[in-house]
């Protein structure tokens, strides 16, 4: 690998530098902090006005009758049914387990979601009560939401997960260490937390809100994703502005990219502030028109929501009998 | 089949209620031709006839031309501009409250894709109004010196890529200023300025104000031969352009023309890359490339050509080609039979000259008038498809290798209306726009209108400005 310049090649065309494999061109990116500051600082900018205008112009897209039915059960597939409070307990867990599995007990044909999100202290509920359910278990780990601990106390954060039986692990970046410049460190942490998982899902949280710019968006998702990362995630949900469709049209230009350069397929996990059915429908056509519909399964596409849920139900219900359902006709857990 | 395969959602035509026949409104009333002609226009997407208009004659040139003079002489000159202002408040706001109607019949009389005419074409007419109506009250600290004074009656022929757009931009200075006017719409779009004539009506403009003619291009000419109108504003072909500039030499008549364009569109190698590639589709599959100012030339760095065609290419597969009216539609019909002659004549020239064509796959209606978005690579400067304006979604893609290159190449041609600069450098940007000659230079956008923002050329693009506080000059003796 050359310069900056040249990577801007690599990225962008989805061609390796000539002779090399893909992923062995990268592998030489990640070997030194100094090639991975001038990897990523080759990386196309990101035009704020522009980003935000095509965002803008895709979520006008009309999603109508049996499009929408289809976006609602895909969407539901896709959510992260997610509990994050400091007065989570043990029975609230339990009824979100119960309402991930059968989101809606009128209807069998309505699928489960994709995962339960917790605190690793009740991963071990969660996991009691979904047994070999087809639900997965996603903890947060790494000191989440800050991620201000040290990296032994981040890891055996991890540790507890997994021991619990989590499959899944939501990490944190350390944003402090990224906007400092560190961006080995930021590396090195998902790596080390990625050789932690083994073969559990590592899903990295960039918490875009506190990234404040695209440019270190596009930057931090490349860093995740070089360290090894199954999912990029936009946000904990305890930052505002969490999850916008700038920063969903970002990062998954990222996964794109680096699709076309190594051939893996990472995912995208939108978290924070998505509420609506109408949302959650621009969050799929913005994957599907960006990323590409590749990335239209549950295995490559999280929506982390709690009252989402609910919402989608309410259209589905809609869809089907022309009538909205009223607010007490679905379970509130 | 696509797994996330759109359903069609096609916006309602019931909110327009499209008269069998219209006539021509002169002073404040929908009158019968005196000639009695009249031709049909149609839905380029179907062909089917929307309606039929009356054509206006010599006669109802000279009509109009008497109306629109007893009212700017009597009422609509001497009016306070703070009383002008409001009439134009009033037409800003009901074009608002009839957007839809107009975005409809909009994409329906044109083929725009509704997405279009409804976030863009209706939306900058009501702002072009708002604009000049605050203007009216303020033309002495215009710059223009004290009171200065409107031109009298103003003839004003628009072109049927933005009809009801151009007629806003036209229109909303004019009153402003204190003139009063006789609008000539296109031939093949003449619906949305009618419906604005009842807008007219409804904001109970004093009559003759405006006059809105309808007719093909001898109505036009009529419209200019008649030496008495004290200002000629047209927007269209340069062919035509140069025609009513010959016409009106050494008259009295004030003449500006915004005429066509071959705009180049230049990548550089640190462009916002993703933007870089929207912005290129923007700037020539936007509104089927009938844009007199579209990026029809895209100049692109070569150490970074490959790249750019590929996303490019990738991105033009997602482009959604079909009914207008569907509001997820992204490249709606060709205007007419005409124009989608002179298109597939250019295209076939530039693969005769030995360019390389490519047009993604996509499904083409069997009724009405289409051309799929392509690509020519390879274009050599000499090459027509490099020189002609197209008018059409077709993009001739060129290379360069330095900033001076890149300049020369967009300069080299006899139009200069726009041109986009993609770098994420500033100095840079700075250092094009002072040698590109071309009225409008976008940063790292393109295609943006604002009605505070003027635009127009250089060379055969025409001049004249409009928009901003230099649109106010074309209509001011000042």
């Amino acid at each position: 690998m050359g310069t900056a310049g040249d990577q801007l090649r690599v990225v962008t065309s989805g061609e390796a530098a000539p002779g090399q494999a893909p992923s062995a061109a990268l592998a030489e990116v990640t070997s030194s902090e100094m090639t991975l500051r001038r990897f990523l600082a080759g990386l196309p900018g990101v035009d704020q006005v522009g980003a935000e205008q095509r965002a803008a112009a895709l979520a006008t897209r009309s999603i109508k009758a049996r499009a929408k039915t289809w976006a609602i059960d895909t969407a539901i597939s896709m959510v992260d049914l997610t509990t994050l409070e400091g007065a989570d307990t043990p029975g609230k867990v339990h009824a979100l387990c119960m309402k991930a599995v059968r989101p809606d007990p009128e209807d069998a044909r309505v699928p489960p979601v994709a995962a339960v999100c917790v605190y690793p202290d009740l991963v071990g509920v969660a996991k009691a009560a979904l047994g070999s359910l087809p639900v997965k278990v996603a903890s947060v780990a790494t000191a989440f939401p800050s991620g201000r601990a040290s990296r032994a106390v981040k890891l055996a954060d991890v540790r507890d997960a997994l021991e619990a039986g989590a499959d899944e692990v939501d990490m944190v970046i350390d944003r402090g260490a990224f906007l400092a410049g560190h961006y080995g460190q930021v590396l090195e942490e998902v790596q080390a937390v990625k050789a932690a998982c083994g073969a559990a899902h590592l899903k990295v949280i960039l918490e875009t809100g506190e990234l404040a710019t695209y440019d270190n968006v596009r930057r931090a998702s490349w860093t995740a994703m070089l360290a090894g990362a199954d999912f990029i995630k936009t946000s904990t949900g305890k930052v505002v502005p969490a999850s916008t469709l700038p920063v969903g049209l970002v990062m998954l230009e990222a996964v794109r990219d680096f699709a076309a350069t190594t051939g893996r397929l990472v995912g995208v996990k939108f978290a924070g502030g998505i509420r609506t059915t109408k949302d959650a429908i621009r969050y799929l056509v913005l994957a599907n028109e960006v990323a590409g519909e590749a990335w239209l399964e549950p295995d490559l596409l999280r929506l982390g929501a709690s009252s989402l849920l609910n919402d989608l139900l309410m259209q589905r219900r809609k869809q089907q009998s022309g009538a909205y359902a009223g607010s007490q006709d679905l379970s509130v857990e | 089949m696509a797994r996330f395969e759109y359903a069609p959602a096609p916006e309602s035509r019931a909110v327009v209620s499209l008269r069998s026949s219209y006539g021509l409104y002169v002073d404040g009333e929908f009158v019968e031709p005196l000639e009695g002609k009249s031709f049909k226009t149609i839905n380029p997407a179907s062909e089917e006839v929307l309606a039929e208009v009356a054509l206006a004659g010599a006669g109802d040139v000279e009509r109009a031309v008497a109306a629109a003079r007893r009212a700017q002489r009597e009422v609509w000159g001497p009016m306070p501009g703070a009383e002008r202002a409001k009439y134009l408040f009033r037409v800003a706001r009901i074009i608002q409250e009839r957007a839809r109607e107009l975005a409809v019949l909009e994409s329906l009389d044109n083929g725009k894709p509704i997405r279009e005419s409804r976030d863009v074409d209706v939306p900058l007419a009501a702002a072009h109004f708002f604009y000049y109506a605050g203007w009216a009250d303020k033309l002495d600290y215009a710059g223009f010196g004290p009171s200065p004074r409107p031109l009298g009656i103003a003839g004003q022929i628009i072109p049927w890529n933005f009809p009801l757009l151009m007629a806003a931009w036209k229109l909303a200075p004019a009153l402003a200023t204190g003139n009063t006017c006789i609008l000539k719409p296109a031939e093949t779009t003449p619906l949305s300025a009618l419906v604005l004539a009842e807008i007219f009506q409804q904001a109970e403009l004093p009559p003759g104000v405006i006059n809105v003619l309808t007719g093909d291009g001898s109505t036009g000419a009529a419209l200019v031969a008649r030496r008495d109108l004290d200002k000629v504003a047209f927007t269209g072909s340069t062919e035509v352009g140069k025609a009513i500039q010959r016409e009106l030499a050494g008259t009295r008549t004030r003449v500006s023309l915004e005429l066509g364009g071959k705009a180049a569109n230049i990548v550089f190698e640190d462009a916002p890359f993703s933007q870089a590639i929207e912005g290129i589709v923007n700037g020539i599959f936007f509104n089927q490339g009938h844009v007199c100012c579209a990026g029809s030339r895209l100049l692109v760095q070569e150490s970074v050509a490959e790249a750019v065609l590929e996303a490019l290419k990738r991105r033009l597969g997602t482009l959604r080609l079909g009914d207008p009216l569907d509001k997820n539609t992204d490249i709606g019909a060709i205007n007419s039979e005409r124009q989608l002659d002179k298109i597939v004549e250019l295209a076939a020239s530039g693969e005769r000259e030995g360019a390389e064509r490519w047009s993604p796959s996509c499904s083409i209606p069997e009724r009405g008038y289409w051309f799929p978005p392509t690509i020519f690579t390879g274009v050599a400067p000499s090459q027509r498809i490099a020189r002609e304006e197209i008018f059409g979604p077709v993009l001739s893609v060129l290379t360069f290798r330095t900033p001076d290159e890149a300049v020369q190449k967009a300069n080299n041609t006899t139009y200069g209306l726009s041109a986009g600069v993609w770098t994420e450098k500033g100095s840079r940007i700075l250092w094009m726009a002072d040698r590109l000659r071309a009225g409008v230079v976008w940063a790292n956008t393109f295609n943006r209108f604002d009605p505070t923002s003027p635009f127009g050329g250089y060379g055969e693009s025409g001049f004249g400005r409009e928009g901003g506080r230099h649109g106010l000059e074309e209509y001011l003796d000042a």
